[in-house]
């Protein structure tokens, strides 16, 4: 179990399942004040920000509809994308999968002689494991995000997709930072924290000549890509190397420059709760004398394109990693990022890590929600999370309830047998009777039940559940003479 | 007006109180209440556990059995939410045209409890009494799904005697969600606690709701800890009279 919560498992295909993985973050007291107060502090920002636009539904709407053209005519887009960047000066690749992804990005690394490499934040590198590839083939990554070096120094995994080390505290880092960087009297106050990670991070951008960055935006009207980011880090990534492979899912495209104008607002105010996000680098190609001289861009499939096939499901692909939904997800407020198996954690990762694995290495996911639709209501792009995660448990329950094991499960067998009671009156009625008596003997003498048996005792193991009435609803009104009830065309609607 | 009642599943065998409690408010104001005996679900949990093909045919019944109703009151914000939010994806993939339409015609007709009080009956005050201290749970379904506002907050202020608790983190769900209280039991029970610490801090003597499915949970936690506070549907505070706390 520590295994669990010492190194959660980010892959889909090795992670346990939702309600297992949760447990040891349920009992860690530590990681669950971080993670609380740490997106308490965020929504109250992006409350106040969002509060202040008046138009802000309007803009949702915007930047829904920018999305929704640009999947309607993805393929267009890309290519448009791929003729403007190339003119510019840049190269373009792409890669059906992870793996294409990470061997086109060894392959230039390898044509760059590097054997090492900075980084801007990128979730797409987490998804696709580039940077224990890359360890293997030689090469060494440096992450240069300030959340992402506490995670690379402390051998941590990322527990949100903007602030991945969320969950870790600054005594925390400072116990990391003081071991990995050989401080001895490191203080906790942010201001030395930060000050020790950019002593330890010049080095690195004044000696690295090679970059990987992910994209928030790719236009396809420019063939241009847009970074945001908070610390810097990502303009010295951009302006010191002399080569930047920049990483990017094929449903990062928008369509014109205009439409970075909805899009950059809806991110930073979503994401982190301001106006702007303090850097925001947009480049087009190459300039010589100006920046890198060599810049490529790998578009990554890696199962986006067989999302785009189902109309509600095709929503996910609006997503432009704000990570609102997570901050306000009752559920990632308990158990943080790691209990989700996927670099993609809270909602979005609830609907997103099925859909880009195989469903089967991900089924628990779409269940890990109480469908309370939290998510539904920051979502900048108005993606219909709870619509979706209802659209994927149907996905899983037809794949489940085939297999042999499922057909006694106590709760596909609970749900085919409520469904027969429900589809007559006369049997409904009956078992409403038969459950009376059948939970008398669980029944305390203060009519309520403190445990039952089965699937059950997972309510009554922190809930009691107070004992069935003696009467039924429609057995009182028929007792009380109401004799208004309709019994007329009962008979016709049940022959259906 | 005449009115008719889907009293839903649960209410009907786990809180018949309830039931009984809009009866009594409903006929006080006028409204001629029918009961079709034939209800039975909605299809909310098998929809959202999955099992399309079920909700579906749960939900063409409801749809036949109402379609000639004036109008339908159901006690239960979730319910209402499955009705408006998910019949009309099952009605477009597994229905035929005379249901999508029949359906069509029925929805407009459907109310959660406290829109039929204030949008179709346009009564704010039902001349309720209940001399006590309450504070009020909106159900996310009630607040995301149906957009209730503040209708429930104007009914509740023109009870006499009741003193209204504001509950901090309103927004919040109680970690219910059905199936979900059960599948990861662990994790809802965590979102409970924190819930409860929130509801518990008012200090008030009754938690109410929309929506028993929300008040089985809290009220099942308050139970096990022997909390100072009872659970109690919106429809039995409005429902209390008087006459009825002399008698």
């Amino acid at each position: 179990m520590s295994a669990v919560s010492d190194h959660p498992i980010l892959d889909p295909a090795l992670a346990p399942p939702f309600p297992v993985a949760a447990l040891p973050v349920l009992r860690n007291v530590q990681l669950r004040k971080n993670v609380a107060h740490a997106i308490d502090v965020i929504q109250a920002k992006r409350a106040r920000l969002v509060a202040e636009k008046t138009d802000w539904q309007e803009l949702r709407t915007a930047a829904a509809a920018i999305k929704d053209e640009t999947l309607a005519n993805l393929p267009a887009y890309l290519e448009q994308f791929e003729e403007r960047c190339t003119t510019a000066g840049g190269q373009v690749h792409w890669a059906a999968d992870a793996a294409e992804a990470r061997r086109i990005v060894l392959e230039i690394l390898r044509e760059e002689k590097a054997d090492e490499v900075i980084k801007i934040k990128t979730m797409t590198s987490a998804e696709i494991q580039l940077n224990p590839f890359l360890e293997d083939a030689g090469i060494r990554a440096h992450e240069t995000d300030l959340a992402e070096i506490i995670l690379q120094l402390g051998q941590g995994e990322p527990s949100h997709i903007v602030v991945p080390a969320l969950h870790v505290n600054r005594s925390q880092v400072r116990e990391i930072f003081a071991r990995a960087m050989g401080i001895k009297d490191l203080s906790d106050d942010p201001k030395a924290l930060t000050a020790a990670a950019r002593n330890y991070l010049r080095k690195k951008f004044l000696t690295v000549p090679t970059a990987i960055s992910g994209a928030n935006f790719l236009v396809a009207e420019t063939g241009g890509v847009a970074v945001v980011e908070s610390e810097g880090n990502g303009r010295m990534c951009l302006t010191l190397p002399r080569t930047m492979i920049t990483l990017a899912g094929i449903e990062k495209i928008v369509p014109r420059f205009a439409d970075l104008e909805v899009m950059l607002q809806m991110l930073a105010r979503s994401a982190t709760g301001e106006r702007m996000s303090p850097y925001t680098s947009l480049w087009t190609g190459v300039t010589p004398g100006d920046g890198p001289e060599r810049f490529h861009v790998v578009l990554l499939d890696n199962g986006r394109s067989s999302i785009l096939a189902n109309k509600t499901e095709r929503q996910t692909l609006r997503c432009i990693r704000c990570a609102a939904c997570m901050n306000t997800c009752p559920v990632y407020r308990q158990t943080g990022g790691h209990a989700y198996g996927s670099v993609y954690p809270g909602p979005i990762g609830a609907i997103l890590t099925p859909q880009l694995q195989e469903l089967k290495h991900a089924q628990s996911l779409p269940f890990a929600s109480s469908l309370c639709g939290a998510c539904y209501e920051v979502c900048p792009v108005k993606i219909n999370i709870p619509e979706i995660l209802i659209d994927l448990r149907a996905k899983v329950t037809d794949q489940e309830r085939r297999t042999a094991g499922k057909f006694t499960d106590p709760m596909y067998l609970g749900l085919r047998v409520a469904n027969l009671i429900f589809s007559r009156a006369w049997m409904f009625h009956c078992a409403q009777r038969m459950a009376r008596i059948g939970l008398r003997v669980f029944t305390r003498r203060d009519g309520w039940i403190h445990a039952l048996p089965s699937v059950g005792a997972k309510w009554t193991q922190t809930r009691d559940l107070r004992g069935l009435p003696k009467q039924t609803f429609h057995e009182w009104w028929e007792k009380t003479g109401n004799k208004r009830t309709r019994e007329s065309g009962i008979e016709e609607v049940e022959a259906r | 007006m005449r009115a008719s009642l889907f009293i839903t599943c649960y209410n009907d065998t786990l809180f018949p109180e309830t039931g009984r409690a809009v009866v009594r408010l409903l006929e006080r104001l006028g409204v001629e209440l029918e009961f079709r005996s034939a209800q039975t679900c909605c299809g909310q949990m098998h929809a959202n556990t999955g099992f399309r093909a079920e909700a579906f045919s749960q939900a063409k019944r409801m749809v036949r059995l109402y379609a000639d109703a004036e109008a339908v009151v159901v006690p239960s914000s979730s319910c209402v939410a499955m009705i408006r939010d998910q019949y009309p994806g099952l009605m477009e993939e597994l229905g035929n045209e005379g249901l999508r339409e029949q359906f069509k015609a029925l929805a407009p007709r459907v109310y959660e409890l406290s829109e039929f009080l204030v949008d179709k009956l346009g009564a704010e005050d039902v001349g309720a009494y209940f001399p006590h201290r309450v504070t009020y749970h909106a159900s996310c379904h009630g607040l995301r799904g149906l957009h209730l506002g503040d209708r429930p907050f104007r009914l509740l202020k023109n009870v006499r005697g009741l003193e209204l608790a504001p509950l901090a983190n309103l927004d919040r769900c109680c970690g219910f969600g059905g199936t979900f209280s059960v599948k990861n039991g662990e994790v809802s029970s965590a979102m409970l606690t924190e819930k409860l610490e929130d509801v518990l801090a008012t200090r008030a003597e009754y938690c109410t709701a929309l929506d028993n499915s929300c008040l089985m949970h809290l009220g099942g936690a308050m139970h096990r800890q022997y909390a100072p506070m009872k659970t109690i549907h919106m429809a039995e505070i409005l429902a209390s009279t008087q006459e009825e706390v002399r008698g």
